[in-house]
């Protein structure tokens, strides 16, 4: 299965681990990625570049979804916010023929034209529907067995669920707790799955933000959880790298590893960890791997 | 069909004060709603629960309630829907962020000072003119969704940046206040957006959609936001960490293609907000011993002739 490569900011900015895995992994699970068709594709604007002119954003994605269809590809995409705001987009453009052809106009002068057949599929999404959860099993090599587990899935890949097609796709809903499940930990639930992890306002409002990172990382740890894992790397920015200072604020320790979607994947099917970078992260999975009976 | 609900009590006149969670079982018909169900515990089985309720028709927004753990309106929404595929309860609690009277009743008093606070009447400028103030149907039609909010608070339960902080206006309110600040015979817009752009206003919403997808009437409240956004900034309103971010997130798509992570929190916060630059440097300390930096130079996607095009093709029509 070949697929146009959508890393997205993050990816090749702050979590750098979340692009190794990615590419480990997919090598394992026999997802070609095609890295070169969308290599001057451009950020979706994450909802923020919408905030100031929505018909800018539905544009730069036109043109990304243009070079995936041209190229003759299905998009991948690692984020969850990507997901979202492609999706939200997508669905602007593919219900309304007129307003198509009138982004199409801006797209001419590079000879491309969006013709409405993408549909942007976060890897988490191609796992559970592409390859199959019984392909997927077969790949799983080491159990990852006692590991509990609290799902965090990001805003952007569980709302709005009409844009995310999750009437067409109800098994979107589940599908984080169906990869843990599948790799043999246990699904800690916890109400805060698929709330707001605190990202957008960091800037803008840090204490609120910290806040958030708090109650969710500690809701979690409460309830049993060793590690929480996220399909979205902006959650795993802001309760990794905030968790320092949502334990401060909270006045306790938290200590819970942020894992990305990919790496849970990967300790799976038996990739070492340093190859997908675990060592990397701000809240140290050297006990979580140590645990595992996984060399860090 | 057999229903078991588990509802959330709480009286704090009884003897015991601790919320806690009751079950239930009904024989309901299969058209019944959720409103139905309860109704139907308060009548047959148990009279001392207590809940709001009016119209049962969606109209009065009395009934917002929170069902499998989100907020919506009881009245249309069908128990066969929310049966849970396991066999288990349907669960029943009062609205969120707001403080709980007795069980599924709660205190809107916080819910109006929030609505009341962005002035929700018409002021309009000028002579006052002899009929009605008259505005163009083409011109009041973006406002179709936005007057069909009934107040129920279904939105305001759900909202993620009010758990965390009840100085936040509330989807409600902001959506209000958008329906007078987008209304063709309103004359106060400077006013009302300059206190939408403090603090608690426009800027603190997260966008994480929890309003947009809870709200039984389509107001959309966080795409009002997202429009008061853009419009506090187009009033001039560009000194905030929110529109700096915006403005700063827009400029480093237009220049590079794609996100400067390194700069975008320095732009935010302002590079002479010494305090907010020394905050980030144990977060810088830390990223940078876990080798989880990015790129110190940042470079161009290729062809990024083509996306600044498009930036200067699309503002133009704007």
């Amino acid at each position: 299965m070949k697929y146009a490569f959508y890393p997205g900011c993050v990816s090749r900015g702050a979590c750098p681990e979340l692009y190794t895995a990615t590419l480990e992994v997919c090598n394992i699970l026999g997802i070609e990625l095609d890295e070169d068709s969308l290599r001057s594709a451009s950020c979706t604007g994450a909802g923020v570049l919408q905030e100031k002119n929505l018909r800018l954003g539905d544009t730069l994605n036109a043109r990304t979804f243009a070079m995936a269809e041209k190229a003759g590809l299905p998009l991948m995409t690692i984020c969850s916010t990507c997901q979202g705001v492609m999706s939200q987009a997508n669905q602007r453009l593919v219900s309304d023929p007129e307003y198509l052809a009138s982004i199409n106009e801006d797209l001419k002068e590079e000879g491309l034209e969006y013709k409405g057949t993408i549909n942007p599929k976060h890897l988490l999404w191609i796992i559970v529907e592409d390859l199959g959860m019984d392909f997927f099993h077969s790949k799983v090599v080491r159990k990852l067995e006692g590991l509990k587990l609290a799902p965090f899935y990001g805003c952007y890949i569980v709302r709005p669920t009409e844009a995310l097609g999750f009437d067409e796709n109800p098994e979107r809903e589940t599908s984080l707790e169906a990869v843990i499940e599948a790799v043999g930990a246990e699904v800690v639930d916890f109400p805060g799955k698929t709330l707001c992890c605190g990202f957008p306002i960091l800037t803008i409002n840090p204490k609120n933000s910290v806040k958030m990172v708090a109650n969710h990382t500690i809701d979690a740890k409460d309830r049993g959880a060793d590690a929480m894992v996220t399909p979205c790397p902006l959650c795993h920015l802001n309760l990794d790298g905030y968790q320092p200072n949502a334990s401060s604020a909270a006045k306790r320790d938290i200590d819970l590893p942020i894992i990305h979607l990919p790496q849970l994947v990967g300790l799976s099917l038996g990739i070492a960890p340093e190859k997908m970078r675990l060592n990397k992260h701000i809240v140290s999975t050297k006990k979580l791997l140590s645990e595992l009976a996984v060399a860090p | 069909m057999e229903v078991k609900l588990s509802v959330r009590r709480y009286d704090p006149e009884s003897t015991n004060t601790v919320p806690h969670f009751q079950e239930y079982q009904l024989e309901m018909d299969e058209a019944a709603t959720v409103l139905d169900a309860l109704i139907q515990i308060r009548e047959d089985v148990d009279g001392t629960l207590s809940l709001r309720c009016s119209c049962r028709s969606a109209i009065c927004g009395s009934c917002a309630m929170r069902v499998n753990g989100e907020a919506g309106l009881a009245c249309n929404t069908k128990v066969i829907d929310a049966l849970p595929s396991d066999g288990t309860a349907i669960v029943i609690e009062p609205a969120g962020n707001l403080p709980v009277i007795k069980d599924l009743v709660v205190d809107f008093q916080p819910f109006w000072d929030q609505v009341k606070s962005i002035e929700p009447w018409l002021q309009p400028a000028g002579e006052e003119p002899e009929g009605e103030y008259l505005a163009p149907d083409e011109d009041m039609l973006h406002l179709a969704g936005v007057v069909s909010c009934i107040l129920c608070g279904a939105c305001v339960s759900d909202c993620t940046v009010l758990e965390v902080d009840s100085n936040f206006l509330g989807p409600a309110a902001l959506a209000k206040a958008y329906r007078f600040v987008g209304d063709p015979r309103d004359d106060a817009d400077g006013k009302r957006l300059k206190a939408l752009n403090e603090e608690g206003g426009v800027w603190d919403c997260t966008r994480c959609m929890k309003c947009v997808e809870v709200c039984p009437k389509g107001v959309a409240p966080m795409d009002r936001i997202m429009s008061l956004r853009e419009k506090v900034m187009d009033a001039g309103h560009t000194n905030t960490n929110g529109a700096r971010h915006a403005t700063a997130f827009v400029d480093s798509v237009r220049h590079s293609g794609w996100l400067d992570e390194l700069k975008l929190p320095i732009k935010s916060f302002g590079i002479f907000n010494l305090k907010a630059m020394i905050s980030l440097i144990p977060l810088a300390i830390r990223s940078q011993r876990a080798g989880k930096v990015p790129p110190l130079i940042h470079k161009n996607i290729p062809e990024v002739e083509n996306v600044r095009r498009i930036f200067d093709k699309v503002e133009n029509k704007k």
